[in-house]
């Protein structure tokens, strides 16, 4: 544990990359270092080897995140053999190989290097903000500079202006020594290109973009890959500025997207400092965006709720209370309802942005406490198809492959996601293979940034129409089978080869033909054809999807069609391709995993399994329930008919989020007590009874399963603000409801999971501190777990192909509402933006806009900035527009991520066939000039601001959202 | 039970027929389906309607589904 909670350091530095083969751990080589024997891996430059082995050659432009430079020649050494003295940073380490780092003639050389940078330097380290944790002062420090023969009176680029633009750091070019190592990190680690070298030699200056710009304006999109990769104190964090150098460190895991980047939370006393990513973390290796970087404040905002709160009528203002008369009073009610309704109207929500154990232990509440199968979780809107259909087609709820795989991956496939704005850390990733020249293929209604950004573009973009995706697919399918460019063998030894012909047979009719579906689908039939053949012919092939595949009524279908392609083209198993889901969430993964939904039990078994739920039994000591439970659409039905009364909900906001708000408003209306946990008073709050206030994933401890069944640990970095952390509250009622329960610490909940459940039976807190991670399953086929599955054969035994044929939703575009509506998200902004909109992100996102094509905004006398009306068969709501061509005609886009504009007030209830994940994706609109809010957005920000009262707080600010 | 909820419930089985068409077993694919995915309560309300005006919408197929599942429930 000590190596994860530890006085603050920076992270080791080697200087260069890791060589491929080091990453491989293949043979080494052997070196003498000083007089040391060093053995390592092939392509190692003499500087890595060094430092491995415990060396310090100095380096200025040298920093193991970036391709080596040599520009500083600081890193001179002399190997014997060998004339003058090479850079160490660019001379690779041969057999036998004798290198001296450190000798007169190099000191020499060195301090005359030193002396040149410091010329051109501030020399005012003692009140510099880098002081004491900067390079250019170690290095200086390093070569034994004593004095600057220069003087200081020369030409120099000191004085000049800061750019102070961005929220979260400043950009000091007094300060640059021009090593480049941000813009390259720029170019390498992030891919946006944003900065750049401005004119030469002695007035050559880091750019962000054109002379004009800032950085705030320019491209960047501040994912702090510069910020980390500087030197001295140029590009620095304003916290470190204000706040001073961190003390201590704690390793953990980001609380946004589900790509779950490890950071180590630098802190100053009670303060949080900075988040910096971790090297060492398998999911993001060093990387980080704007969200997971810079935008944590949230945890320390104003509008957050420490105190518990109750009232007897959502028309009352909250009363404060104790945490005993809070919990007292809810376990009270949960009691007094189930026995006057009896427990099946009783129900919950286990949170995809809470821990693996607080999720548990919800669940765990609801079917042994409450007596109810009656829980569901926010995936249930996001991912319930990805379950169901990877279940189906290969036997496992959940993506095939780690994150680095994509390093391996020949064609990429992307389909209804936008990696650069969803999940950034890891579209940072899969832009680098592109770069070095895998193939693109974009399926998505819009022009994302991935079809067309700088040294990438896509070979194919297939625009299609919004509700199309499984005709799309089965037309790829079908050019691949009909041109016989399926993987046979592969079919053949690893899946049911009758089912197969079944659904060759059927992708083979004409009219699944590109040719017969355009007209359907609006995507030309060679962009199409052209497609299938690259995805069949090109290699390794990758498929990564988002929510654009699973929001849909044939979101189960959509991903049954991307699985058939995947084992159509013997894609499975391997690194470089699988079916990957991008996961939206922190850990919907593992709130999938942890028996969140109605019908399953902690590792995707069916309640009906009288084996497992004889486990839980006997752990438990309780009945469980042999029938499903209800899900979140229809606990909100249940409660429009009176049979559904009560509900705790944590961390999760269902009146922003889901479908149809005022049905979720109606059914929420008529329960008798609505719990709420949560950070602040989101919109469900305004229709809660007992608000638990929650605490922030800096306040406890626990884990968290990223997109890449990565468990990971979350370690608590500061006391809960709130007093307890979130598994604790859900103990406190358990304990109010009679249960007998008394874990000490998350641990302990990890070891019960771990023995329920056969997937995590290998996982421990001591093995994730002891190894970083483990993607399950983990047991004793798998015992160091499994980055890649289905590697001999699928996890259902045969790989299953299910015909999945198009059936168009029941939307429908027409006179009344002839466009189409798509939902998404930006890169700045999370979900329904509690924590993010509490955040300086709002710089870049301070309101949904809605985007649309130049030609459907003129017919209507739209302008860009202009507010519009737009309607649906739903509802109503207004925002203001954005024209641009990157929708199509006859489809607009908008984000969902405040609550003023209420995007899901316009969404229909319709949803998958086979899990009820809402259709997001497609709704039927129209759009018509407007001159502000509607009624009904103004009602409810009325009835908002009535609800969100509180007792003795008034005339004090009222928490606005 | 409102009108509402057993429409959509009659919605959703219809739904579940419309997607399993080139299923070799559609009907016990249905049956399948809702016996696992849906609540006691759910499936009561939709056995209730069977034989009302709500149930004559519902398609052919998954008809026989519920009928198979309402008499293993009796």
């Amino acid at each position: 544990m000590d190596s994860e909670r530890e006085t603050y350091r920076p992270q080791p530095d080697f200087g260069t990359p890791p060589s491929p083969a080091e990453r491989a751990g293949a043979a080494s080589v052997t070196v003498i270092i000083d007089g040391r024997e060093v053995s390592v891996a092939p392509g190692t430059t003499v500087m890595r080897a060094a430092a491995l082995s415990g060396g310090s050659i100095p380096k200025l432009c040298a920093t193991d995140s970036v391709k080596q430079f040599g520009s500083c020649r600081l890193c001179l050494v002399e190997i014997d053999g060998m004339r003058g003295t090479p850079a160490s940073c660019t001379t690779l380490v041969s057999e036998g190989m004798k290198v001296h780092t450190q000798t007169k003639k190099l000191e020499k050389l060195r301090r005359g290097v030193m002396e040149l940078y410091i010329s051109d330097h501030p020399l005012d380290c003692l009140t510099c903000s880098a002081n004491n944790d900067c390079e250019l002062q170690d290095q200086a420090a390093a070569v034994g500079l004593r004095d600057v023969r220069y003087g200081y009176e020369g030409a120099n680029n000191l004085a000049q202006p800061m750019d102070i633009s961005n929220p979260y750091f400043d950009f000091d070019p007094s300060k640059c020594i021009v090593c480049s190592r941000c813009v390259r990190a720029c170019d390498e680690v992030q891919g946006t290109l944003a900065l750049t070298i401005e004119s030469r030699g002695f007035d050559s200056k880091v750019s962000a973009g054109l002379t004009s710009d800032s950085f705030l304006s320019s491209e960047c999109v501040s994912c702090g890959a510069c910020v980390q990769a500087c030197p001295t104190a140029t590009l620095q964090e304003k916290a470190v500025k204000e706040i001073g150098k961190p003390e201590r460190a704690v390793v953990t895991t980001c609380a946004y997207c589900g790509v779950g980047c490890t950071f180590r939370a630098e802190t100053r006393g009670e303060d949080v400092v900075r988040m910096v990513p971790w090297k060492d973390g398998k999911a993001n290796r060093g990387h980080s965006c704007v969200k997971g970087r810079f935008a944590w404040g949230y945890a320390q905002h104003q509008e957050r709720i420490l105190s518990p709160m109750i009232r007897s009528s959502i028309d009352e203002p909250w009363q404060e209370v104790s945490w005993e008369e809070a919990i007292a009073h809810t376990a009270s009610e949960l009691k007094r309802i189930s026995a006057k309704y009896g427990r099946n109207a009783l129900g919950g929500i286990t949170s995809s942005r809470c821990t693996n154990e607080e999720t548990f232990l919800v669940q765990k509440l609801i079917r042994a406490g409450f007596g109810t199968n009656n829980v569901d979780t926010c995936a249930r809107v996001c991912h319930s198809p990805t379950g169901y259909g990877l279940k189906t087609t290969f036997g496992t709820s959940a993506g095939t492959q780690d994150f680095d795989s994509v390093e391996d991956s020949d064609v990429i496939l992307v389909i209804g996601a936008n990696p650069t704005d969803g999940h950034p850390v890891f579209a940072s990733r899969m832009k680098r293979r592109l770069r070095q020249g895998a193939k693109l293929i974009v399926i998505d209604p819009r022009r994302t940034d991935l079809v067309r950004s700088p040294h990438i573009s896509a070979d194919y973009h297939l625009p299609l129409r919004p509700g199309t995706n499984v005709a799309v697919l089965t037309a790829l399918a079908h050019v691949i089978v009909t041109e016989g460019l399926a993987d046979e063998a592969f079919v053949r030894e690893r899946c049911d080869w009758e089912e197969y012909r079944h659904w060759a047979e059927f992708v083979s009719l004409d009219r699944n033909s590109p040719e017969f579906l355009e007209p359907v689908t609006g995507v030309p039939a060679a962009d199409l054809r052209g497609a299938a053949r690259l995805f069949a012919t090109g290699g390794n092939g990758a498929i990564y999807y988002g929510l654009g595949v699973t929001e849909h009524s044939q979101g189960s279908s959509t991903v049954m069609a991307i699985a058939n392609l995947a084992m159509a083209t013997g894609n499975i198993g391997r690194r470089g391709v699988g079916v990957n889901p991008l996961r939206g969430q922190n850990n919907v993964q593992g709130a999938c995993d942890m028996g969140s939904f109605p019908h399953e039990l902690s590792g995707y078994r069916h309640v009906s399994d009288a084996g497992a739920r004889a486990l839980f039994e006997a752990e438990w000591g309780v009945r469980i329930d042999p029938e499903p439970g209800l899900r979140i659409p229809n606990m909100l039905d249940a409660a429009t008919d009176g049979l559904f009364k009560a509900i705790y909900i944590q961390g999760e906001d269902i009146l922003q989020s889901d479908p149809d708000t005022k049905h979720v408003a109606a059914g929420l209306a008529a329960m008798e007590c609505v719990i709420v946990q949560d950070l602040f008073l989101n919109e469900t709050a305004n229709y809660a009874h007992v608000f638990l206030p929650g605490s922030t994933f800096l306040e406890k401890n626990g884990t968290f399963t990223n997109a890449e069944r990565r468990i990971q640990p979350v370690r608590k970095v500061m006391e809960p603000k709130n007093g307890y952390e979130d598994w604790q509250i859900t103990q406190l009622l358990a304990q109010a409801m009679g249960l007998d329960w008394a874990y000490t610490h998350p641990r302990e909940i990890m070891d019960e999971i771990a023995r329920l459940t056969p997937t995590f039976a290998g996982v421990s807190f001591a093995r994730l501190d002891a190894e970083g991670s483990l993607q399950w399953p983990v047991n004793e086929a798998a015992p160091d777990g499994s980055p890649i599955m289905h590697i001999d054969g699928f996890v259902r035994g045969k790989g299953k192909f299910v015909v999945t044929d198009y059936v168009p939703t029941d939307e429908r575009t027409g006179p009344r509402f002839p466009l189409l509506l798509t939902t998404g998200r930006i890169l700045s902004q999370y979900n329904v933006g509690a924590q993010t909109r509490r955040t300086a992100n709002v710089v870049w996102h301070e309101e949904d806009l809605l985007e649309i094509h130049p030609t459907d905004a003129e017919n209507r006398g739209i302008k860009s900035g202009d507010w519009v009306r737009l309607a649906s068969r739903s509802g109503e709501t207004t925002l203001r527009a954005t024209v641009t061509d990157r929708v199509a005609p006859g489809v607009v886009y908008t984000t969902f991520h405040h609550p003023a504009t209420q995007a899901n007030v316009v969404t229909t209830d319709y949803s998958d066939w086979a899990t009820n994940c809402p259709e997001y994706k497609v709704t039927a609109v129209q759009i018509t000039p407007s001159n502000g809010p509607t009624d009904w957005q103004e009602e409810y920000e009325a009835q908002a601001a009535r609800s969100r009262r509180i007792k003795g707080h008034e005339g004090a600010m009222e928490p606005a959202e | 039970m409102s009108a509402h909820t057993t429409e959509k419930l009659v919605y959703m089985a219809n739904q579940i027929a419309r997607h399993v068409t080139h299923d070799p077993d559609p009907v016990s694919m249905i049956a399948d389906h809702i016996h696992a995915f849906w609540s006691p309560r759910m499936k009561a309300d939709v056995f209730a309607v069977l034989d009302g005006p709500e149930g004559a919408a519902l398609d052919p197929v998954a008809r026989a589904a519920l009928d198979r599942l309402a008499a293993h429930a009796s």
